[in-house]
């Protein structure tokens, strides 16, 4: 190895083997987001694995087409469906920079899905107060398990969404903040979407039998 | 640090791709609502494989209009990620369906009597 | 209103003074001695005032090559532990024979085997791999640091305070007495009510979400941090495996977590998962498990196989044979790892079919495998081979490796299998692989880069005291149990009744006290080589002729890594700069911009394995406690926006000054 100088000074083309400006790798917080979240989808996966195999083992208790209320899970849907658009809403003024109706459709975001956790812990206490209980049978376990994974990720996703909410009013939409709402936005939706599974999986075809 | 490019995740909605999203979603929620609870099938396994359908398509729906999958965010990488996932989550899914449904068939006790010696549970012999 | 009784168990729950080995003469004499060396090492420290130093420049730091290093050391230190292990079950298995009962009632031989599965899976191979990978990646493709810094730094916490829950678990109760996979429904509340089954679980929930931000971490760093000109097919081949095996981390480890919790809930709310009764399937553990299992095992190996390509490139003095064939082996066997995970159960009932499937699967997955074996041997086919002691270990695995592969596809045939399920021979293969795989190229890659990450060599001739008695004492330990399990004989007993086969367990008791020997010529090795650190100083930052970017760095390189970014034209991107007479600059330094340290990993992971301890002990009100003041901690955390510092232009000229300093004296 020579060890001679060669200063970039003195007029000489660019160096073939690096670089003399300040390089910036590309930011790779979305991507690792998104990897976390396809962790998380096979997360979901197991459990939704387990409460296919698991899912017809009544041990002669109640059965979802007992137990379950359809019309409340619409309800349910709906309000997680809009809590998907009413985020979409929020994503396109943060583009915008237009902070204050940004925050309101956060705080409406927020509010539904508290809605969907109030209905979902409704319908827990029910089934449990009527001896319908996770220990029940493994189809309950399996059912708990999943629907309350599901729920616990909500519940997560509120907190967050809470607490971005109190940083965007201290520090503004800055990068860092436009990066954690995008982050947000890809949980939002992804849960929305493993929602899609439970509400057709779960409670659909747990109907059908 | 930070250099957003057009094409990365979450960058490039319009209201008018969420509005159609959502259309889309609500129908693609309220149909498979309506057939189960208003026993439009005869058969329960035809209902089922229908709202399964109409689940995949609207969570495709999701990718493309909520979360902008596309082929050019992250370089191709999101979508290579996304694929690769749902293959790993169907091989899990049937897999475990194949196998479990299989060992149920042969090893649970109505098929115990055709096993003869047959008692090769190692994982349940060695207790204290 | 609470009383005291019910206060009290709110806040011990089912921890009492029986909980410690008062009346364990063994585990009591390894308390003395471990709080002794504690309080040496505490003492010294102290008496040295390296707090600070220790506080500020590791604890804290998140710094990618400090935190490989303290992968590796716990790594090292947990395989002492583990070893220690392995010893008492030779011990006693070459003692317990008709009327001698050996010194390991079965209530502690139970436990000695699951920890050293437990152990030496999760806290000696999976950090000793994470580490090499921490340390060399970002070297090698030209990068300052991982993508996240400080997720790096709180992955490598909460790895430790899994293995701090599992050393615990020796003086504070009990371990699990299951076996390292803890199948149910032994493992469940009904037949495991003890607090055993308890530790396993969170101290490999604590440590399996430090791996899986690790594996996220490592996947984002690869793919968007390599140097410019770096394509993906101008990567080391140690990144390329590197990013496979983080690629299985990140789809791997889930499946463990979300089996996990199924156990926890069954044991702690009363669930019917994995149960006998009500509805439960303890067959779904035994399938979900292994779908984590199999890939797993990948996870250990590539990087194995990584460090191998590398060393036997660049002490061939060549360039690696095959290198598009090896990419697309490693992809291959990524992808094919998934489809193979029955072969752990055959014998568990899903019938030919499923079987035969499963045992094909398998036995395609050793094709690419045997590719990469012949790329190595091509590489070194007309080659100028250097037989330092990298390549020593390396030529040991590509003998053992191959012939515990061979082992392997043996097992792969499901009516075999019905025979060697769960028998010595199945034993004897894993650890074949294992320690011929995994083991070997850990101390290979140990050896070859830790002048890089020390500035010094580790001293040749202990090394190869150690490396010959690794290798024979394998071979001693472990070819008798092939034998034994060719004449039936099972896994995990503790006593043995046929007193002809005793002297197959003596030979491998053998075996083991030779490597036991070379456990102490490494710790020897390590001892000589910092006492007689100047002798072998590698002033050059490239002590082997290396080929890769890592070797165009100081040893050990300045915290930037690189003071201008490299630009990358061709593959062995070391070797081609070298081969064009590369000229290293020694002016016009800019600024750089670098993550600032923090504790907040440090303490929230501290706070985990506090959670996790008392929710072992069934203590809630302080689990509570612990995991509330976790999330304030990391919400706290993210209100941290000033995460970053710099260096300046003068900053960077003095340190870079002084290496060129060191090389013109050098010559």
């Amino acid at each position: 190895m020579s060890s001679e100088s060669a200063s970039p000074a003195d007029g000489a083309e660019a160096p073939r083997y690096y670089s003399l400006h300040e390089h910036h790798p590309e930011n790779g917080t979305l991507l690792g987001f998104w990897l976390y979240l396809m962790s998380d989808c096979l997360v979901f996966a197991c459990l939704f694995a387990v409460y296919a195999v698991l899912g017809r083992n009544y041990a002669g208790g109640p059965t979802g087409r007992e137990l379950f209320d359809l019309p409340v899970v619409a309800v349910n849907t709906s309000l997680l469906l809009l809590s998907s658009i009413t985020y979409g809403f929020v994503m396109l003024h943060v583009q915008a920079k237009r902070l204050v109706p940004a925050l309101v459709w956060l705080g409406i975001t927020g509010l539904l899905g508290a809605g969907f956790i109030y209905l979902e812990m409704r319908e827990f206490a029910h089934f449990i107060g009527n001896g319908a209980g996770p220990q029940r049978s493994a189809f309950l376990s399996a059912f708990f398990t999943l629907v309350g994974t599901h729920g616990l990720h909500v519940t997560f996703g509120i907190i967050w969404l809470v607490t971005l909410m109190v940083q965007l009013v201290t520090h503004g939409l800055t990068p860092a903040n436009e990066r954690r709402l995008m982050c947000l936005s890809m949980f939002w939706h992804f849960l929305d979407v493993v929602w899609i599974g439970v509400f057709t999986v779960v409670y659909l075809m747990g109907v059908l039998t | 640090m930070s250099s957003e490019h057009s094409g990365s995740l979450g960058h490039s909605g319009t209201l008018r791709e969420y509005v159609t999203g959502f259309a889309l979603a609500v129908t693609l929620t309220a149909i498979p609502f309506w057939l189960v609870m208003a026993h439009t099938f005869g058969r329960s396994s035809t209902t089922a494989a229908v709202i399964l359908v109409l689940a995949s398509v609207q969570i495709v729906v999701h990718m493309v209009y909520f979360l902008h999958m596309n082929t050019r965010s992250e370089g191709g990488w999101t979508l290579l990620a996304l694929l690769f996932t749902v293959m790993l989550v169907v091989i899990a899914l049937s897999g475990s369906i194949w196998v479990m449904s299989h060992l149920n068939d042969n090893m649970m006790p109505a098929a115990m009597h055709g096993m003869g010696t047959m008692h090769d549970m190692h994982h349940m012999h060695d207790m204290p | 209103m609470l009383n005291h009784t019910s206060l009290t168990t709110l806040l011990l729950g089912r921890l009492t003074w029986d909980a410690l080995p008062l009346h364990e003469p063994i585990i009591l004499y390894t308390f003395v001695g471990v709080a002794a060396g504690g309080i040496a090492i505490f003492g010294a420290i102290t008496y040295h005032r390296l707090w600070g130093i220790l506080w500020r420049d590791w604890i804290t730091s998140i710094d990618h090559k400090r935190i490989g290093i303290m992968y590796i050391i716990l790594g090292l230190i947990m395989l002492l532990r583990g070893f220690s292990d392995a010893l008492m079950m030779r011990a006693q298995q070459a003692v317990a024979f008709g009327d001698s009962a050996g010194f390991l009632p079965p209530h502690h031989y139970d436990q000695v085997f699951t920890a050293h599965g437990v152990i030496m899976i999760f806290f000696v191979a999976m950090p000793l791999v994470t580490g090499l990978m921490n340390f060399v990646v970002p070297l090698q493709i030209g990068a300052r640091d991982v993508a996240f810094p400080f997720l790096n730094n709180f992955s490598f916490w909460m790895t430790a305070c899994g293995a701090v829950l599992v050393m615990m678990s020796l003086f504070v109760g009990e371990f699990a007495r299951t076996g390292w996979l803890a199948l149910p429904p032994l493992s469940g509340i009904k037949f495991s009510p003890d607090v055993g089954v308890d530790y396993y679980i969170w101290s490999l929930q604590i440590a399996g979400v430090g791996t899986l931000l690790s594996g996220i971490n490592l996947i984002a760093t690869i793919v968007k941090m390599r140097a410019p000109g770096m394509t993906l097919m101008k990567m080391p081949i140690f990144t390329w495996t590197a990013l496979c095996t983080n690629v299985l981390i990140v789809a791997a480890f889930p499946v463990l977590t979300a089996v996990l919790a199924l156990l926890s809930l069954d044991r702690y709310v009363g669930t019917n998962f994995f149960t006998n009764e009500l509805g439960g399937n303890a067959m779904m553990y035994v399938n979900l498990i292994w779908i984590w299992g199999h890939p797993e095992v990948y996870i250990l190996i590539l990087p194995a196989f990584g460090v191998f390509s590398e060393i036997v490139s660049t002490f061939c003095g060549k360039r690696l044979f095959g290198y598009a064939s090896m990419v697309y082996a490693t992809v291959v066997i990524t992808i094919l790892s998934y489809l193979v995970w029955l072969h752990h159960f055959f014998t568990m009932g899903s019938g030919a079919s499923v079987n035969s499937f499963f045992g094909i699967t398998t036995m395609i997955i050793s094709i690419p495998t045997g590719a990469k074996i012949f790329n190595w041997l091509f590489t070194m086919y007309r080659g100028r081979i250097r037989f330092e002691l990298p390549m020593l270990w390396t030529m040991g695995f590509m003998f053992t490796f191959t012939i515990g592969g061979m082992t392997g596809v043996l097992l792969a045939v499901p009516p075999a299998d019905f025979a060697l399920h769960n028998s010595l021979f199945l034993v004897a293969h894993f650890h074949n692989v294992i320690i011929g795989g995994v083991l070997f190229g850990m101390l290979a890659g140990i050896n070859y880069w830790f002048p890089k990450a020390f500035g010094f060599k580790l001293d040749a001739f202990w090394g190869k005291c150690s490396f010959w008695l690794w290798l024979s004492g394998f071979w001693f330990a472990f070819m008798p149990l092939y034998v034994l399990g060719l004449m039936g004989v099972t896994r995990r007993l503790s006593h043995f009744d046929d007193p002809s086969l005793q002297i197959w367990f003596e030979i491998a008791a053998f075996g083991a006290a030779l490597i036991f020997l070379g456990i102490l010529c490494f710790i020897i090795q390590l001892v000589v080589s910092f006492l007689h650190r100047e002798e072998l100083r590698d002033v050059t930052g490239d002590p082997w002729d290396g080929r890769t970017l890592e070797w165009s760095t100081a040893s050990p390189p300045p915290v930037y890594n690189f003071a201008f970014t490299p630009i990358v034209h061709d593959n062995d991107t070391w070797a081609d700069m070298k081969k064009n007479h590369y000229a290293r600059p020694q002016a016009g330094f800019i600024p750089i911009h670098l993550p600032k340290n923090t504790a907040a990993g440090f303490v929230i992971a501290t706070l985990s394995a506090i959670c996790g301890f008392a929710v072992i002990w069934h203590m809630w009100l302080p689990a509570a406690a612990a995991f509330a003041a976790m999330l304030v901690a990391v919400i706290v955390h993210t209100f941290n926006y000033d995460r970053d510092t710099h260096l300046s232009a003068d900053e960077v000229r003095k340190i870079e000054g002084s290496r060129t300093a060191l090389l013109a004296g050098h010559v």
